[in-house]
């Protein structure tokens, strides 16, 4: 045990992920000697809520790029999801699962559009998300003339408050409904990728799909799993940010993408397909939100964040390009 | 021995091509069957049925173990026992090793990952194999050679009765196809059949029990392997004879081009001097790793040496990048051509006129458009390139006509010095016959050649001298009629 544990401590010591910890670390050490306001529960719990819309939209993402393909109508998805299901809850009453039912089955179905269009009429999967995105996103727009929704079923706006707990002076935390979302789908996802065989078809037909055919695996009915899972995550992710921002608007979502995409590439996951991991994803979400929150406490206009953002990313992607090509030459010489 | 399959009356249409017609094969348990035959000659359609890819036409029957079907599925064919082991391998490079052995686990419906079964599924493929690798390793970390063992584990762990090897040794140095060699002998001894697929027919003869010989879809005939031999074979496959003997042109009148003193790159070769003559056919041969692609490289100035010189004709020379090697007229021939030589979905036109688009630029840099198609036509036409149209992607064209475009594209630069890197890997015998009278058109223009090979016979008989390379050192220089495939093939492997 004590052996194999060593081996898999050094191979994560030559991971993405563990040069991505310590600069989380780093950056999180001097953060908290900067400023006193950061390593506070308070700040956790802020980040944690905040972050968990990109979060839960980066887990599907994460599976999309591992499958060898990538979407960016997410937030097309996630609008129309987020405002139909609320839209159907105020005009015909409504609970917690009837409204996350239609969240997901929304999701889940425009996921199957871009599947169908992706498998059936072989194109790109960028071309598909990108045109659907504007599909998406039109007739969302069309039908409801851009309309905000104000007022929320009174249950929505209130949202949960589980496992509450006294910290410090006359402070109270607990689980809300974004921190809930956003540990439940890391968890499925997790255990979707490692621990079903479902999930390695996934790895396996990332890495080399001619290989996945030959093999047998059924690549169409893989790519359609995949396609809608990254739509549930996004019908998912839609009722977590109404619930926080306690109104929809059908406006603000799209053109967040690239925040989304930044968490998973910066999390090490390939636009190659195959490869990409869940701790991955995690520590480039965290990544992104210890850096913005982090700017913003040190008291930097926000107009410098996304300067910020563009060269970490550089940064973490040089670092890790170089640290393999070490490895590679050290393999190679005698 | 029992008979394992059996194929009779085979015959497999395309539209109107015929790709097999008629074709009876048996395959024995315990013994090792090569199939041999030239692009086209219908190998690869004779594996697809076989595998189950493709149907035969109606009237052929396959039986298996004394069962009788019409024609299999990929399915029935992989649970009689039928495993094929592709060119590419079909591996998965970003998964570790127990997983892409064990992969037939996540077949199926939904379940969980038994990641220790996996494990244990590997070990014991890796056990049968004599293979130690690192389950947990990935296999983009591996070698080709690895990665081949990984394939041949997965086979096994498969169950195995018949294991069908598409071009295994392609990619494989001498040593590393001895290994395999051995490999397929002990697969051999514990029952299972070997169906191997080569066009290295020295690996044929030295390998196979029997060997079946296609051209044009037909079976010539099945052969027990002592019965022929090399000429006869080759013979047999294209319908010409080729006999090829050793050189005795005297090119020492010629002047020096290329003077190389004593050229040190450390941890790549040590101290290598030699010469080459105008018009001169040198050939470099060497295990992988004994310095000669290293050294290829530093002569086109993409490996630059620690100490020593290089002279072109009496003048040093610095060679830093291959800029200044192409500038003074020095061409390199890459080893792999589809992915260092070619740029495959661009059209033949393209890749020709690739090193040479200065000299067909006019006003303001653009290309003239006239020059550029007289310029490729005179290409396609002197070196026979068979193509339709040259605006068509290079990767519709045969191998040898792709080693044809990348000859062209170098000979368009005039080179004074021409460095081929294995000239003629993955092309079939006709086509390196056309390759080989290239290379002697080009020598008697002028030009000197370095021809770097794994096999020795080429080296040999096409040739006016030979270099051998081992451990980083050149060990031997002679004049090709003053030495022996036997000498060579020690002094290689030495």
């Amino acid at each position: 045990m004590p052996e194999s544990f060593i081996a898999s401590f050094s191979r994560f010591r030559r991971s993405h992920e563990f040069w991505l910890l310590i600069v989380i670390l780093v950056l999180c050490a001097s953060l908290s000697l900067a400023n006193a306001q950061f390593l506070t529960m308070q700040n956790l719990f802020d980040l944690l809520t905040s972050y968990a819309f990109v979060g839960i939209l980066a887990l599907g993402l994460l599976v999309v790029l591992i499958a060898g393909g990538i979407d960016i109508s997410f937030t097309a998805t996630a609008s129309v999801a987020q405002y139909v299901a609320l839209a159907v809850a105020n005009a015909y009453g409504a609970n917690w699962i009837s409204v996350c039912a239609m969240a997901i089955g929304i999701g889940g179905a425009l996921g199957a559009v871009n599947a169908i269009l992706i498998q059936k009429l072989r194109i790109p999967s960028i071309i598909v998300s990108i045109a659907t995105l504007n599909v998406f996103y039109g007739l969302l727009i069309f039908f409801t003339a851009g309309k905000y929704i104000y007022s929320l079923p009174d249950w929505f706006a209130t949202g949960i408050f589980w496992f509450e707990f006294e910290w410090g002076k006359d402070s109270s935390y607990g689980v809300n409904l974004q921190i809930f979302a956003l540990a439940v789908c890391f968890l499925i996802t997790w255990l979707v990728l490692n621990r079903t065989n479902i999930g390695r078809q996934i790895y396996a037909m990332g890495g080399n799909a001619d290989a996945a055919r030959r093999l047998g695996f059924h690549i169409f009915g893989l790519n359609m799993l995949v396609y809608c899972y990254m739509g549930v995550m996004a019908g998912v992710a839609s009722l977590v940010q109404a619930q926080l921002a306690q109104s929809v608007a059908p406006t603000v979502l799209v053109g967040k993408e690239l925040d989304v995409v930044a968490a998973v590439v910066l999390g090490g996951a390939s636009l190659m397909g195959g490869v990409g991991t869940v701790l991955g994803t995690f520590l480039g979400l965290a990544l992104l939100a210890v850096l913005q929150n982090g700017l913003i406490l040190l008291g930097v206009s926000s107009y410098w964040s996304p300067l910020f953002v563009g060269f970490v990313i550089l940064i973490s992607v040089s670092v890790t390009a170089w640290s393999q090509r070490e490895r590679r030459t050290k393999r190679a010489g005698p | 021995m029992a008979t394992f399959l059996e194929l009779s009356g085979i015959s497999k249409r395309f539209g109107g091509v015929h790709a097999l017609r008629e074709v009876n094969l048996t395959l024995e348990a315990g013994e090792v069957h090569c199939i041999v035959g030239e692009n086209g000659s219908g190998k690869s359609t004779l594996i697809k049925i076989i595998s189950g890819v493709e149907e035969p036409e109606r009237g052929g029957l396959i039986a298996i173990s004394g069962k009788e079907y019409p024609k299999l599925n990929p399915v029935h064919s992989t649970q009689c026992g039928i495993q094929v082991i592709y060119q590419d391998l079909s591996l998965f490079p970003n998964l570790n090793v127990a997983e892409n052995i064990a992969m037939a686990h996540h077949l199926g419906g939904l379940h969980r990952v038994d990641w220790r079964a996996m494990k244990t599924t590997a070990m014991a493929a890796m056990e049968k194999v004599g293979v130690e690798l690192d389950p947990e390793t990935k296999v983009s970390e591996l070698s080709i050679a690895s990665r081949q063992l990984v394939a041949i584990c997965r086979a096994l762990s498969a169950d195995a009765k018949v294991i069908i090897m598409d071009e295994p040794t392609a990619s494989l140095t001498r040593h590393e196809v001895d290994s395999l060699i051995k490999l397929v002998s002990d697969l051999k001894r514990s029952g299972i059949c070997i169906v191997f697929v080569s066009h290295r027919l020295d690996e044929v003869l030295e390998i196979a029990d029997r060997v079946t010989v296609l051209r044009d879809g037909a079976k010539v005939g099945t052969f027990a392997a002592e019965t022929i031999d090399g000429r006869k074979l080759s013979h047999l496959m294209t319908g010409q004879a080729f006999d090829y003997r050793v050189q005795t042109r005297d090119v020492t009148a010629s002047p020096v081009v290329l003077e190389v003193n004593g050229l040190c790159r450390d941890g790549d070769y040590q101290d290598v001097s030699f010469q080459l003559r105008a018009g001169e056919v040198v050939g470099l041969t060497g295990l992988l790793g004994s310095g000669r692609t290293e050294l290829a490289l530093s002569l086109f100035g993409m490996n630059t040496p620690d100490r020593g010189t290089v002279a072109l004709q009496g003048r040093p020379i610095a060679l830093n990048t291959n800029g200044d090697a192409i500038d003074l007229g020095i061409a390199y021939v890459s080893e792999d051509r589809l992915t260092l030589g070619l740029i495959l979905n661009q059209s033949v036109a393209a890749n020709i006129t690739l090193t040479v688009l200065e000299r067909l630029a006019g006003t303001f840099g653009l290309i003239r458009a006239h020059a550029r198609r007289s310029h490729v036509a005179r290409w396609i036409a002197d070196l026979a390139i068979k193509v339709s149209n040259p605006e068509n992607p290079v990767k519709t064209l045969s191998g040898g006509n792709q080693q044809r475009v990348v000859l062209a594209k170098w000979m368009a630069t005039n080179p004074r010095v021409l460095i081929l890197d294995s000239p003629t890997v993955g092309v079939d015998i006709s086509a390196k016959h056309g390759i080989y009278e290239i290379i002697q058109r080009l020598a008697r223009e002028g030009v000197a050649i370095l021809m770097i090979s794994d096999e020795i016979p080429e080296v040999l008989y096409h040739t006016d001298r030979v270099l051998v390379m081992h451990d980083g050192r050149l060990t031997i220089d002679v004049a090709a009629e003053k030495t022996s495939e036997d000498a060579l093939r020690q002094a290689v492997n030495a």
